[in-house]
């Protein structure tokens, strides 16, 4: 074996982000890591090449103990990473790139250039990239860049290539291409780890795979012996027979009120497409009723409740609320003044305004609403925090506490509260029982069914199947980018949301 | 590694205890400006002559306005976490109008010197909301065109202006007060209300605070922007005009020369963080009020003016570093 993690752990501020992880790279093999976001793949990469060291445990390398000090030290022997955000500059040419910091030198110890234009082709043409390297890089492709971030990892000697998430951003063609480099790579004897959240990548380029869930390894065996089901059910950590009870969350049988079969859309998408990020997406919601989006990380839940609330754009596609086209400048301000509510999965990037006091935060899109010829009314604005305090339980010192300062659960209803009180026709909440306490999480699915049962439309997206079974009336099941079956009424079942995913990226490997 | 379990009973590797005397620099980091002024004040009242006089004190608070004035635009700018360079240069062009519009009446001249502010704030505005251009840049290219423009209007000179109302805006008196001092309360009255309850006031603060949360709560993130950098620029317009009311000369090559490193200084050290989302006025005014003593005593000393440049430099560098950790947990 090439590099061998042996019960590694890791800590940051008192949260486990690694838990005894074990991992085996053997040379000429490629080994798949996946896992959903927050199971620990960053820090596993991050505590292999020595930009973190690990708490406990032991890294063994070509049979030597080792404890890198930093990342150029794991350079140095020959491991290699490839992040996701490429680590090169765009202005300068390709071949610098590919040599940058061992440049071949002259006999004035000035940079050969005429040498290292004929060796930057030389290396690239054997990745099957055919540019012309004294061109910037920023000219090129993501692929193309990407193939030059390779082609300088590899060309350093490595025995070692950590790859996260290289394919993210690459087209089908570029794929291919690049596993014709990890065709080379293993034949060369180079041990590649492979991060990455698409199953039939694993199936296609993976020899052996390693499922991380929670910071903990919950499964590792060779990809020929696995069952892709299996592998679906533990990335979404639930047992792959449906057994679980039913229960487990707050929501009321089958959730909300249920749509009349006659209801008109309130949101509808129609074959949304986005270059790299959705293909054909049609949703619908109605109003009363609560539609989940499931799917592995990456499939594009995101992205369509991004696209319904104008936050991201898209190529193709319409997208009609209560029936209207919406015209093409759709915009987070129009979504809202047209009853569409969102809650991103970002509490922190994108949700509160953490200097500001919880009041401020609430009524921070209900502003005009609460004004009078431009300044706000502290009565109204008082009593509209007042109301959903109390309805939500909102557990504060008072209405100018930081947001900053309030749990997880408490800054959730704070954001819900925001969109809540503009009195929205359609709600859309992405993972919004995610990373807050029990408690709170049972209230918000206790709400979400009461906004429901109510004759508000949510769109619900979860990576916790049981939400998504005991809560949603209609479920969407998507992969990369696509709507790959959608399911109602009693066949909504972890089973069946898990073998559509599972089934789905065989038909796509079927087809390759 | 459990023994230091602190009281959320998890261990906290990488956050040591507070060190002892943190309370002090605390202390000093939130009320730094007051301290500085008090002990500027105790240091002038001591050594220098007929400092503790009326007509000084009187004239150390009418200096300080247009430094204010401008210092309180600014802080509208930096608390959306921009900022403006170009106000100097905006005193300067509405220095260069006054004399052009004079023979019009003093109130249009000043009318139109107030909308050659809003026109180059939205300039500014407009290149950072809507081009995408960082504000440091955008107003950077403003301050070296403005300046330009400003000498152009005036061909380069310096215009002696003979106009009684503009004397009276510039150097008269209500009830004993200086005019140009109640236009000052006035505004920065009109400040604090329009940040605390006005709509565009709220808004600028959360979109300075998290622009991403903003935008996804449909605020009109670049309608406020432009209309931050207008008022900016408005306000330093009012400030060239008194200035050049004041001295009963309009100088655009001098005019709110490196006015903006006193602005910038006296908005920062007043509590309000160049990272933007929030905005402290009050310590604005105190701020403004800080660059002024320093620039008083050092000329009462027989100091070279450049010494004064030199310590406000090197103010504002501690002061971004004191306030680096404020901010967010």
């Amino acid at each position: 074996m090439t590099l061998h993690v042996e019960a590694v752990s890791k800590q940051f501020l008192g949260v486990l982000a690694l838990d005894r992880v074990d991992l085996v790279l053997r040379p000429g093999r490629v080994h798949a890591l996946v896992g959903e976001n927050g199971a620990g793949k960053s820090t596993l990469i991050k505590v292999m090449t020595g930009v973190h060291r690990p708490d406990r445990g032991r890294i063994t390398y070509r049979g030597e103990v080792v404890g890198f000090g930093a990342p150029r030290d794991a350079q140095a022997v020959g491991i290699s990473t490839i992040y996701q955000e490429l680590n090169l500059v765009a202005a300068m040419s390709v071949a610098r790139n590919l040599f940058l910091g061992r440049e071949p030198l002259n006999r004035l110890r000035l940079i050969d250039f005429a040498a290292m234009h004929r060796e930057a082709q030389a290396v690239l043409s054997r990745y099957g990239v055919a540019v012309d390297v004294r061109r910037p890089l920023g000219e090129f492709s993501t692929g193309v860049q990407q193939m030059v971030a390779i082609a300088r990892a590899v060309s350093t000697r490595a025995r070692v290539v950590i790859m996260d998430e290289p394919t993210s951003s690459l087209e089908p063609r570029e794929v291919d291409r690049l596993a014709q480099v990890i065709d080379l790579l293993r034949a060369d004897e180079v041990a590649v780890l492979f991060v990455t959240h698409k199953l039939d990548e694993v199936f296609r380029l993976g020899q052996d795979v390693t499922v991380l869930r929670d910071g903990r390894r919950v499964f590792s065996g060779e990809v020929a012996d696995t069952d892709r089901l299996r592998l679906v059910a533990t990335m979404l950590g639930r047992p792959v027979d449906d057994v679980s009870a039913h229960g487990l969350t707050s929501f009321g049988d089958g959730g909300g009120a249920g749509p009349g079969d006659d209801g008109v859309a309130v949101l509808r998408a129609d074959d949304l497409s986005r270059r790299g990020a959705l293909s054909h997406v049609s949703v619908d919601v109605r109003p009363g009723e609560v539609v989940g989006l499931a799917g592995l990380l990456g499939s594009g839940r995101s992205e369509t409740v991004r696209a319904l609330f104008g936050a991201e754009p898209v190529d193709s596609g319409t997208i009609l609320v209560g029936g209207e086209p919406t015209g093409r400048r759709w915009s987070p301000a129009r979504a809202i003044a047209g009853g569409v509510g969102l809650v991103s999965e970002d509490r922190k990037v994108e949700g509160i305004v953490g200097d500001l006091s919880v009041r401020d935060n609430l009524v921070l899109a209900a502003l005009p609403r609460l004004a009078r010829g431009g300044f706000v009314s502290r009565r109204r604005c008082d009593a509209l925090v007042d109301t959903f305090v109390r309805r939500l339980r909102i557990k504060m010192t008072g209405p100018d506490q930081p947001v900053r300062e309030l749990s997880g659960g408490n800054q959730q209803k704070v954001l819900l509260a925001r969109m809540l009180c503009l009195n929205p026709k359609v709600l859309l909440l992405d993972e919004p029982t995610r990373g807050i306490d029990v408690g709170a999480k049972a209230e918000i699915q206790a709400l979400i069914d009461e906004l429901a049962g109510a004759g508000l439309g949510v769109v619900l997206i979860s990576s916790e199947l049981e939400e998504l079974v005991e809560g949603a009336t209609r479920v969407f099941v998507l992969r990369d980018g696509a709507v790959v079956g959608s399911l109602g009424g009693d066949a909504i079942s972890e089973h069946r949301i898990m073998t559509t995913i599972a089934a789905a990226a065989r038909e796509e490997a079927a087809s390759d | 590694m459990t023994e230091t379990a602190s009281r959320e009973g998890l261990p906290t590797p990488t956050r040591p205890a507070a060190p002892p005397g943190s309370g002090l620099f605390r202390r000093v980091r939130n009320h730094g400006v007051s301290l500085a002024i008090g002990v500027l004040l105790l240091f002038n009242l001591l050594f220098t002559p007929n400092f503790a006089t009326v007509g000084n004190l009187r004239l150390q608070l009418v200096q300080v306005v247009p430094i204010a004035i401008v210092a309180l635009g600014m802080a509208l700018v930096v608390a959306t976490e921009g900022i403006d360079l170009s106000v100097g240069s905006v005193m300067a062009v509405a220095a260069a109008i006054i004399p052009l519009y004079l023979g019009y009446g003093p109130w249009l001249a000043v009318a139109v010197g107030l909308v050659a502010g809003a026109v180059v704030g939205a300039l500014n505005g407009s290149l950072v909301a809507f081009c995408g251009v960082q504000p440091i840049i955008a107003t950077l290219g403003v301050l070296v065109a403005g300046r330009a423009a400003a000498l152009v209007l005036a061909d380069g000179r310096l215009v002696e202006i003979f106009d009684p109302t503009l004397q009276t805006l510039g150097n008269g008196s209500v009830l004993g007060v200086p005019v140009t001092l109640v236009i000052l309360a006035v505004l920065a009255t009109l400040v604090v209300v329009t940040v605390r309850w006005s709509v565009v006031g709220r808004r600028l603060v959360a979109i300075g605070g998290n622009r991403a949360a903003a935008r996804l709560a449909g605020l009109p993130v670049r309608r406020t922007l432009l209309t931050v950098y207008v008022l900016s620029g408005v306000l330093a317009a009012l400030a060239g005009v008194l200035n050049t009311a004041r001295l009963g000369a309009s100088d655009p090559s001098f005019v709110g020369l490196l006015i903006e490193l006193s602005a910038i200084t006296a908005v920062v050290v007043g509590g309000t963080p160049l990272s933007g989302g929030r905005i402290r006025v009050i310590g604005t005014l105190l701020g403004a009020l800080l660059m002024q003593l320093i620039a008083a005593t050092v000329i009462q000393h027989d100091l070279p003016d450049s010494l004064a440049r030199m310590i406000q430099a090197g103010i504002i560098v501690v002061a971004v570093y004191v306030q680096r950790d404020r901010g967010g947990a």
